[in-house]
């Protein structure tokens, strides 16, 4: 699908394909097109090219009420003159559902959702994981085949976050809908995801499962977005020893070890500069000769080199991820 | 300080309208010259037919106008709020806005003109009365009832519409369910300034009114001129206890809500 | 289809009648019903410039279009000089007791606007309150000239047009962020200083719209004048009035409206342009 504002180029000739009950992450930073391919899979917006398929059905000419896609947004969109109960129920009314079996799926939805007790309440009267969980109880309600989830836990605080989310994943293994959520949060998308999408501007970077993205992240773009990993050129100041010949290599801060002596390959002699101690692990800033700044992290027990000092980092070749590009 | 400024308006505002509400009880004839207590004028305007023959026909007028004038309103304000920039739009906005900045005098003098233009070209309608009254005041009440609307449909999230339609509502559904509860407020304050503004005009209603169409405040206007009566302050005092009963339900009206509505626990 | 809904109300409510009057300031006055010839008919153009001559050219039109102008800006000034201080008072009130003030605000309002124009005509008038009183406290031997002057018309001008000043002063006043000024005052400035160079530049909008809410309708005014002004106070409102239902001639009193019509644009453009800015 290819969708363009003016001149900018929001999402270019992208293919995504999300298999049934999967659930898929999108992950990208801001202007990197994610919103905008939730938008167009919802109907809310028309591609300028391409085709949107759900269960094998062209459905890119269909308004949003048309489609067997829910959306659950950002913000939630809470109707705020209608209380939960009939938040829920609305879009089962529109379906010409009968009073008692709407009566009936909305129990069901509350009940799966704890939301018992909150039935009569007003959206403004509820905390933000009550309102989160009543957008989702609506968003389940007609059970869709596809449930699009904007940003779903970026609202909440950060000690709900975790718990929200792995309630998410157990709700949607229990539903059997497939679920795409879209996310700036590599941690979130990593662990709540079967498969993670990560766009680039306009464009899908790498669609693989989180183990596979972390570990072995196709380009430069990948590597430098899911963050902490250390970039090497394969021509660069540090003579390298892989497996696979590649442009540059990832390389985890966790796979690198401080070392006696510097090995002749897969190795550097460094000066510390900074050195933060974060709990489960320290994080030492390293810089070698020629200006390559390492990030190494140290599990808790090692010993710890001081800023200032002096010291032989090494790898295993394994630990040298290559890149495309 | 600051409430030296608030106290002082708020004397000013309401000096005279104390000492009317004062006099409206006195039994003299001459306005504001005590003469001993009395309810003789509220008597009096209880019997003076023209005047209350004057206000019910108002009544009727100002309400056909407000309803009228929240139609037109509606359709103005949704226009100029969601067609995005059309070609035309910025006529558009200023004919919508121009009843607001217009002299009551001009709009009551173009309104007429146009009346006898159309007179003279189709003969409807025959004559001036409360119909073309009813016209005038709803073409100056839709103006002040767009811009209520279209302020409410700005401040509105799309995203509420969004997830209706993604509900499986069809437009209309969208409008009916989500849409206009939502803006129900700005509707019901236009409703209210429309009705006020209609109740109060002197000089549209002077203009485009015709024999036998006079509304109170032609009919007051006529009367002030001929002479001050001690009527106006009773007048004045049930109109003002009509506003001030009104206002107070409605705070108390929001008083009770706020309360009903408050969360006895939150999460 | 909405739109054209639109259009239509729009055509026929306002763009159509404000075209009938720029049209008939060419017209010509007759005696007949209605008494005036319009600029058109079949055969064509038969339109005169006489009631525009007659505008521009007399010194009545002219002074009485000044005078309204001057009264006018008089009003909205006071208004907005005294409606800042209220709207600072109440902006500065508890939020709970904000409602009651704005609502004693607005409440005088629905005593209906000519009711409360006769309450000034009550005290100001030989025989009313104010005469009345001063003369039986002993401070003066015969009644004052109260009624019937500029002082009156003003006076009954700002008490109808106040609450319009006060409201969108309030709403902007509100809403602002006290921070700012926290900073001013912190940085050094006194209080007077707090005022003029954050205060106001920051309300800049809401004094220009609470102008112009108050100056347009006072500029148009025909009730005030009429009742409490004397009767030399001829303003351009009373004078379409009377051009209108007194002398019948229905072209000038169209073309004195084009013509106030065109001198108010000047300060509602100017107002949109603050306003977008």
């Amino acid at each position: 699908m290819t969708r363009r504002f003016g001149a900018a180029v929001a999402l270019d000739a992208l293919s995504l394909e999300v298999g049934a009950g999967e659930f898929v992450a999108l992950l990208g930073g801001s202007g990197s097109g994610k919103s905008t391919l939730l938008r167009l899979v919802a109907g809310f917006d028309r591609p300028d090219a391409g085709r949107i398929l759900l269960e094998g059905k062209d459905i890119t000419a269909l308004p949003p009420q048309a489609r067997d896609v829910a959306m659950m947004f950002q913000s939630y969109a809470l109707f705020p003159h209608m209380d939960v109960a009939a938040n829920i129920a609305y879009g089962l009314r529109r379906a010409g559902m009968g009073g008692r079996d709407i009566a009936a799926r909305v129990a069901e939805l509350v009940g799966l959702l704890r939301l018992e007790g909150l039935e009569r309440r007003r959206p403004s009267q509820l905390s933000g994981g009550q309102q989160q969980r009543v957008a989702l109880a609506r968003a389940l309600a007609r059970r869709p085949a596809l449930v699009l989830l904007d940003e779903p836990l970026a609202a909440l605080d950060a000690g709900l976050r975790e718990r929200t989310g792995l309630e998410l994943r157990a709700l949607q293994r229990r539903t059997g809908a497939s679920f795409v959520m879209v996310t700036h949060d590599q941690a979130e998308a990593l662990a709540l995801a079967d498969r993670v999408a990560l766009l680039d501007t306009g464009r899908i970077a790498q669609f693989d499962t989180p183990r596979a993205l972390y570990e072995r992240p196709a380009t430069r773009a990948v590597a430098r977005f899911l963050g902490a990993a250390n970039i090497l050129e394969a021509d660069g100041p540090v003579p390298l020893d892989a497996a696979t010949p590649a442009p540059a290599y990832a390389l985890r801060p966790e796979r690198i070890a401080l070392r006696p002596t510097v090995p002749t390959r897969n190795g550097t002699e460094a000066m510390v500069e900074e050195v933060a101690f974060r709990g489960a692990d320290t994080l030492v800033l390293a810089r070698a000769p020629g200006g390559l700044s390492l990030r190494v992290v140290l599990v808790a027990g090692q010993a710890t080199p001081e800023p200032g000092q002096r010291v032989a980092l090494a790898w295993e070749a394994s630990a040298l991820a290559p890149l495309s590009a | 300080m600051k409430r030296a400024a608030l106290c002082l308006g708020l004397f000013f505002l309401w000096a005279p309208i104390a000492l009317m509400v004062a006099y409206a009880f006195s039994d003299g004839r001459t306005p504001y010259i005590w003469g001993g207590l009395s309810l003789r004028w509220f008597r009096a305007l209880a019997g003076n037919e023209r005047l209350l023959e004057a206000a019910w026909l108002s009544l009727r007028i100002a309400a056909a106008a407000a309803t009228l004038a929240t139609l037109l309103g509606l359709v103005l304000g949704w226009v100029l709020a969601r067609h995005g920039p059309f070609r035309g739009r910025p006529l558009f906005g200023a004919l919508a806005g121009a009843p607001l900045v217009l002299p009551e005098v001009v709009m009551g003098l173009s309104f007429l003109m146009l009346i006898v233009g159309l007179q003279g070209l189709t003969g409807w309608p025959a004559q001036r009365g409360a119909m073309t009254v009813w016209l005038a005041h709803s073409a100056l009440g839709m103006a002040f009832v767009a811009v209520l609307v279209q302020a409410r449909l700005a401040a509105l999230d799309p995203r509420l519409e969004e997830a209706a339609a993604d509900l499986g509502a069809g437009p209309f559904t969208v409008f009916r369910t989500i849409t206009l509860p939502l803006i129900m407020p700005s509707l019901l304050a236009g409703w209210g300034l429309a009705f006020t503004l209609s109740l109060d005009d002197v000089v549209l209603a002077s203009f485009v009114s015709g024999p036998g169409a006079t509304t109170l405040p032609v009919h007051l206007f006529s009367a002030l001129r001929l002479g001050l009566t001690p009527e106006a302050n009773a007048l004045a005092t049930l109109l003002l206890g009509a506003a001030g009963a009104l206002l107070l339900v409605y705070a108390l009206a929001a008083r009770w809500r706020a309360r009903v509505e408050t969360p006895s626990s939150r999460e | 289809m909405t739109r054209a809904a639109g259009w239509l109300a729009l055509g026929v409510l306002v763009a159509a009648p404000l075209l009938i009057v720029l049209g008939m300031g060419f017209g010509t006055a007759t005696s007949g019903v209605p008494p005036v010839i319009p600029p058109w008919s079949a055969s064509g153009w038969q339109g005169s410039l006489e009631a525009w001559g007659l505008v521009l050219s007399d010194p009545y039109y002219r002074d009485a279009l000044w005078q309204s102008l001057r009264l006018a800006f008089i009003t909205a000034t006071l208004c907005l000089v005294l409606g800042f201080g209220m709207a600072m008072g109440i902006a500065a009130a508890p939020p709970a007791r904000q409602f009651t003030w704005l609502a004693l605000v607005l409440l005088p309002f629905w005593t209906g606007f000519l009711l409360r124009v006769s309450a000034w005509v009550g005290l100001l008038r030989d025989s009313g309150w104010v005469n009345t009183m001063l003369m039986k406290l002993g401070l003066i031997e015969a009644p004052l000239r109260l009624l019937h002057t500029e002082g009156a018309m003003i006076l009954g001008m700002v008490h109808a047009y106040l609450p319009f000043a006060v409201l969108p002063l309030y709403a902007s006043l509100a809403r602002r962020d006290l921070t700012l000024e926290e900073a001013a005052a912190d940085l050094g400035a006194g209080r007077w200083r707090v005022l003029f160079t954050i205060t106001l530049p920051l309300a800049a909008p809401a004094l220009a719209a609470a102008f112009l809410l108050v100056f347009i309708p006072a500029v148009g005014e025909v009730v005030i004048p009429e009742l409490l002004g004397g009767p030399e106070a001829l303003l351009v409102g009373r004078a379409i009035w009377q051009e209108f239902f007194q002398t019948l001639d229905w072209p000038a009193a169209a073309a004195l409206a084009t013509a106030l019509l065109a001198l108010l644009l000047l300060p509602v453009a100017a107002f949109q342009r603050l306003a977008a800015r």
